[in-house]
């Protein structure tokens, strides 16, 4: 991914994706433990559609492995994303749904902190704010439309 | 009379002047029924014929055509004759009479009896009198019936007319713009064409006119009751053009121009957009399949006119617009372009000479300028592409390559991408390597040598398996077309390689041993990937062969893997070398007698047990060797392998050792027989007889069947050795598959299934398992040639479910054997009696006993049953399980509550394809099955967890209105799995919990 070839096709910049994860000998052993390292979190939010383009975040580059740190012991979970352009309006509903993904995979001990990559949004900020309220995106989920828009950004587009 | 002829003017005075339309048919009836002639019709239509009035003359001509178009059949020659010189007259007439005079000379043509020489000058008036373009659509197709009318009968005539009638057609077609009329007309110059007329000087003229609609241009208005679709006129119209070679020399240019004013005009836009910018795949082939069409039709036309004027210019128009994108500094557009160059290269020799020769050299230059892994490659691929589109226009010439020129800078490049260090670029440069050395006559001796070396060094250093693979792959193209150089250069290299010792052999160093035995691993594939050509099989076999003589020996040490490696080298030899005497005796009289004797050699000195023991003695080695034996039997040289299995049998029957190289093995062995102290190193050496006797072609036969029958029986209910018993079973079973029908074999079944029986119902018998797989083998056997005695057996099995003595579950787990292919024996490559369906027959004719025995059975011993019975719908076809499922549903839901985690396991995968389209049953069952599997997501096996995860999800796609009731128990029972510790679990929940929120929210499902 990170050597992406690009294509530039018209506007965004497309981004190689990266290859399914190897399966390895330990995780099909029944006695091993296998901890939930960064690369599972980021297969969990690699394929979330973006809301505007047909393409995926991983294709846009606005998550990257590199900006997902998980702690499987301490239950943390820290994600940042980067918005294609500083004034990408929809900012706040890419968080919004990367953390409700996160939500719905990952077992409720986890404590899951998404934001903004530093220095790469007008209102960051603010968009982080938002996304570290838990009221707020309690209230957001319950809005139908809002509800809607995270629900057909998390669908396989696949199926 | 006077009545009739009154009749016949009181209905041209109320059809011509009272303008009753419906007077026509009367007066035809009339005439029909003979009321009044034809003629008599005439003369009471005079006054209206003399009329002045141009519109009473009209009515009056139309009346009469209106009669003929009834009763034309019934006219005399005669009558026929007045008629048309009366309509041929009237065509001069007014221009309103004119469509009614078509009409009735339409009918006319029709008439059968048409006086000689009437048709010609009929047509001669139309022509001449009429302009048929200014007339009406209808006229039109009046007039292009007639013409089609005239043709089918008068063929003759018309010919006799000469260039003229086409003169005429042509005047009378030109400028028509109807489909309808111009379907007509495609099918007359159709016909003018097909049947020989003479076109004369007015080919040309013929040509314009037809060809002026090419392309055809046309789309049907949205309610078309015509229903003429835009394909109809392009196959008509391409009838005619395509018709004769008449043609050909104005179609060429035409169509060129076509395609050439698309590229000029366009430039890259219209032909290129096509490639370039389409997403359609279809579109871009079609095109470039366009251009390799019309390159090879300007390569012919060359041949012919020995000008190379049109083909090079047409090439020169693609090169300009093409070669630029091959040089651009980011390699965009590098592909579209090339393959519109390769498509024009692989049309013919010259295209690609002229094509090459321009490209080459700057793809060459540009590969050496470039420092990028990546651009390399993507200019490495294109080259390779380029040697196969020529390689595909050069089968039959025997001309030099294309590529003669470039020979010493492409060996050049290859070789240089091969020491790169960059995999990708390494596994390209072997493809094209390969391509190289297919173009005949290209490369030299000395550039194989060179690249036989360049691939041993990558084989004996790369890490990399998709290098290794695509090098051995490559040396594998080599050696079939260079085998003496494969012989004299790899091989040996090779084979000395694998014989180093690894270094510092005292440190020992893990690492190092590690990667010894990686060269040796990819040494030995290499050897299998170039033998397919007898002589290098020759070659290689020895090495191989040399490899398990030293292991086992102890000379040079070499592990227990490396030692099953080789033997998988040996088998993969034997399926892919040709199929030659030579390659048949060097398996049969060489390879063959070499392993049974060190296997035998290894058993010996088991039983001495000094020292290290032989690699040669482990089972996983005995049984790589059997499929060495097996392929060879089945398929090599059948003399030679009924040999083979004469000379095993008598080993094993007889002692015979005498076929046996390094010949010092003590005399009157006895391998069949029960050995002393029950040893079992010279016993399990049956599988390698069972290799031989079990895959021979069933036309070959096996000597001493009836003696070795017995032996194998004997052994496989005595032996306590579990390989032994059991390849006892399946070389008997093998064997009675193949027996021909009839009493001998009836009896020999009959006497087998007694001895069996006495000794799974005897309590105190210590050999139950050995009786056991082998009723198993032989109901195989038999079930799978569809034998009668077969039944028998089955009942047997069923009856042994409720055995408590075989020990838990041996019986239901004898079912998934029984319905599963076997490897070895008994299947299609052995060439086994195998009928198709045996599965679904076995079932349908034993579900019925099966849920009986269920019902009947003690609770204890139900799972059992389901046990059986998840064994054997898990091997039917889905198909066949989609439409028995729902029968079987509450013994599987059934099944899904024991505690048998294989139970499990198996249920749940025949359950998962039905879920994908679930039938009413299913659905009225939903409750009972959602608990289920809520319950197993607790199963110890993550196996079973996964299996009843992704039914879980499969069941979030039921219909909305079922499964949304659950939709809060599942998300709550799913949380749990999340937090497994298996990460596979994990990924099966994560999908299935997002399948499950989807569904009912607003967005989702």
């Amino acid at each position: 991914m990170s050597e992406g070839t690009r294509l530039e096709n018209a506007n965004p910049v497309i981004f190689q994706r990266s290859g399914d994860r190897v399966q390895t000998a330990s995780e099909e052993d029944e006695d091993v433990h296998d901890p939930i390292d960064d690369r599972e979190i980021f297969d969990l939010i690699r394929s979330i559609n973006d809301p505007e383009h047909p393409l995926s975040l991983e294709e846009l580059n606005v998550v990257e492995q590199v900006r997902v740190k998980v702690n499987d012991a301490e239950s943390t979970v820290g994600i940042e994303f980067t918005p294609t352009i500083p004034h990408c309006s929809m900012a706040t509903l890419i968080g919004l749904s990367i953390k409700v993904k996160l939500l719905r995979s990952l077992p409720d001990r986890f404590k899951i902190d998404v934001c903004i990559t530093p220095g790469t949004h007008a209102s960051e900020e603010a968009v982080n704010k938002q996304l570290a309220d838990k009221e707020r995106v309690a209230a957001a989920l319950e809005n139908a439309s809002l509800l809607e828009v995270v629900n057909q950004c998390l669908s396989t587009r696949s199926i | 009379m006077a009545a009739d002829s009154t009749l016949a003017l009181s209905l041209v005075e109320e059809f011509v002047s009272g303008l009753q339309d419906s007077k026509a048919k009367d007066a035809a009836k009339g005439v029909k029924d003979g009321k009044f002639t034809v003629l008599q019709l005439v003369e009471a239509l005079g006054s209206s014929l003399t009329s002045s009035q141009p519109h009473t003359r009209a009515r009056g001509v139309l009346l009469l055509s209106e009669v003929l178009q009834e009763c034309y059949r019934d006219l005399t020659e005669r009558e026929v004759e007045v008629l048309i010189a009366f309509y041929e007259n009237r065509l001069k007439d007014h221009y309103v009479v004119t469509p009614p005079v078509l009409k009735g000379l339409k009918e006319l043509t029709k008439c059968t009896n048409l006086p000689p020489g009437s048709a010609v000058s009929m047509l001669r008036s139309v022509f001449q009198d009429i302009h048929v373009q200014s007339l009406m659509l209808s006229e039109r197709a009046c007039v292009y019936s007639m013409l089609i009318n005239i043709m089918e009968t008068r063929e003759a005539e018309l010919k006799g007319l000469g260039a003229d009638f086409v003169f005429g057609f042509v005047q009378s077609m030109d400028g028509e713009r109807d489909p309808r009329n111009l379907l007509l007309a495609f099918q007359i110059a159709k016909n003018l064409i097909h049947r020989g007329y003479e076109l004369g000087k007015f080919t040309e003229e013929l040509f314009e006119v037809t060809s002026c609609y090419f392309p055809i241009d046309f789309s049907p208005p949205p309610n078309d009751p015509h229903g003429i679709t835009r394909e109809e006129l392009v196959q008509a119209l391409r009838a005619v053009l395509t018709g004769t070679p008449n043609f050909a020399e104005f179609l060429l240019p035409l169509l060129i121009e076509k395609l050439d004013s698309d590229v000029q005009s366009a430039k890259l836009d219209s032909l290129q957009t096509l490639v370039f910018q389409t997403s359609s795949e279809r579109i871009e082939s079609a095109g470039l399949a366009a251009l390799t069409a019309l390159t090879s039709c300007l390569s012919r036309s060359v041949l012919s006119s020995d000008s190379e004027d049109s083909l090079s210019t047409f090439l020169d128009f693609i090169l300009t617009d093409c070669k630029h994108h091959l040089c651009e500094p980011d390699l965009k557009l590098v592909w579209p372009s090339a393959k519109l160059l390769q498509a024009a290269c692989s049309a013919s020799t010259s295209a690609s000479h002229i094509i090459t020769a321009a490209v080459m050299p700057s793809l060459l230059e540009q590969y050496n300028n470039r420092a990028q892994c990546s651009h390399r490659r993507t200019l490495l691929e294109v080259v390779q592409r380029f040697i196969h589109s020529v390689k595909n226009c050069q089968s039959s010439d025997n001309d030099e390559s294309v590529f003669l020129a470039f020979r010493e800078s492409l060996c050049g490049v290859v070789f240089s991408a091969l020491s790169e260090n960059n995999s990708s670029l390494q596994i390209t440069a072997t493809s094209v390597l390969t391509s190289l050395a297919q173009q005949a006559g290209l490369l030299l001796e000395s550039d194989i040598e060179l690249a036989l070396d360049h691939l041993t060094r990558l084989l004996l250093i790369e890490e990399d398996d998709r290098v290794s693979l695509a090098v051995a792959e490559c040396a594998g193209a080599l050696a079939q077309l260079h085998p003496a150089l494969v012989i004299s250069k790899l091989i040996p290299r090779l084979k000395n390689e694998m014989y180093t010792e690894p270094m510092n052999q005292d440190q020992g160093e893990a690492s190092e041993l590690h990667s010894h035995h990686a060269v040796r691993q990819r040494c030995l594939s290499a050897l299998a990937a170039v033998s397919i050509q007898p002589s290098v099989v020759q070659e290689s076999t020895p090495v191989l062969l040399e490899v398990l003589r030293s292991a086992h020996t102890g000379d040079v040490s070499f592990s227990v893997d490396e030692v099953v490696l080789t033997c998988r080298s040996l088998q993969r030899i034997a399926e892919q070398v040709q199929d030659t005497e030579e390659a048949g005796r060097c398996f049969h009289n060489i390879i063959i007698p070499h392993l049974l004797s060190l296997a035998l050699q290894a058993a010996l000195q088991g039983e001495g047990s000094s020292g290290t023991p032989s690699p040669l003695v482990e089972e996983v080695v005995l049984s790589a060797m059997v499929p060495v034996i097996s392929t060879s039997c089945s398929r090599l040289q059948p003399t030679l392998a009924g040999q083979t299995a004469s000379r095993a049998v008598s080993l094993f029957l007889d002692g015979d050792v005498s076929f046996l190289p390094d010949n010092s093995f003590p005399s009157h062995m006895q391998l069949l027989k029960k050995q002393e102290g029950d040893s079992w190193s010279l016993s399990r050496l049956v599988c390698l007889l069972m290799g031989s006797v079990c895959s021979l072609p069933r036309s070959v036969e096996v000597p001493q069947i009836d003696k070795l029958l017995s032996a194998l029986e004997e052994m496989s209910c005595t032996c306590s050795h579990p390989l032994s018993y059991t390849s006892a079973a399946k070389c008997f079973a093998g064997l009675v598959n193949k027996k021909p029908q009839g009493d001998s074999l009836d009896s020999l079944i009959q006497r087998t299934v007694k001895r069996v029986c006495s000794e799974l119902d005897s309590p105190s018998s210590s050999v139950h398992t050995q009786a056991f797989t082998l009723m198993i083998w032989v109901s195989k056997a038999l079930l799978l040639r569809y034998h009668p005695l077969f039944t028998t057996l089955t009942d047997k099995l069923f009856s042994l479910l409720d055995d408590a003595g075989l020990g838990p579950m041996a019986a239901a787990d004898g079912f998934s054997l029984l319905m599963s292919d076997s490897t070895d024996v008994l299947n299609r490559a052995c060439h086994a009696d195998v009928r198709i369906m045996y599965r679904q027959r076995f079932f349908s004719e034993n579900k019925a006993k099966l849920v009986q025995g269920f019902n009947a059975a003690p609770q204890e011993k139900k799972p059992n049953y389901l046990k059986a019975l998840s064994n054997i719908v898990n091997k039917l076809p889905k198909q066949v399980q989609v439409t028995e499922l729902p029968a079987l549903l509450s013994l599987l839901l059934e099944a899904l509550s024991g505690p048998d985690q294989d139970i499990h396991l198996t249920t749940l995968s025949c359950l998962e394809p039905v879920l994908v389209n679930p039938p009413q049953v299913l659905i009225q069952q939903l409750e009972a099955l959602v608990n289920r599997l809520l319950a197993l997501l607790c199963s110890p096996a993550m196996s079973v967890r996964i299996a009843s995860l992704s039914c879980i999800s499969a069941l979030s796609y039921f219909p909305v209105h079922e499964v949304l009731p659950f939709r809060a128990r599942v998300l709550r029972a799913l949380a749990k799995p999340l937090d497994d510790k298996k990460r596979l679990v994990r990924r099966e929940a994560v999908q299935a919990r997002a399948q499950w929120f989807l569904l009912g929210s607003p967005g989702g499902r």
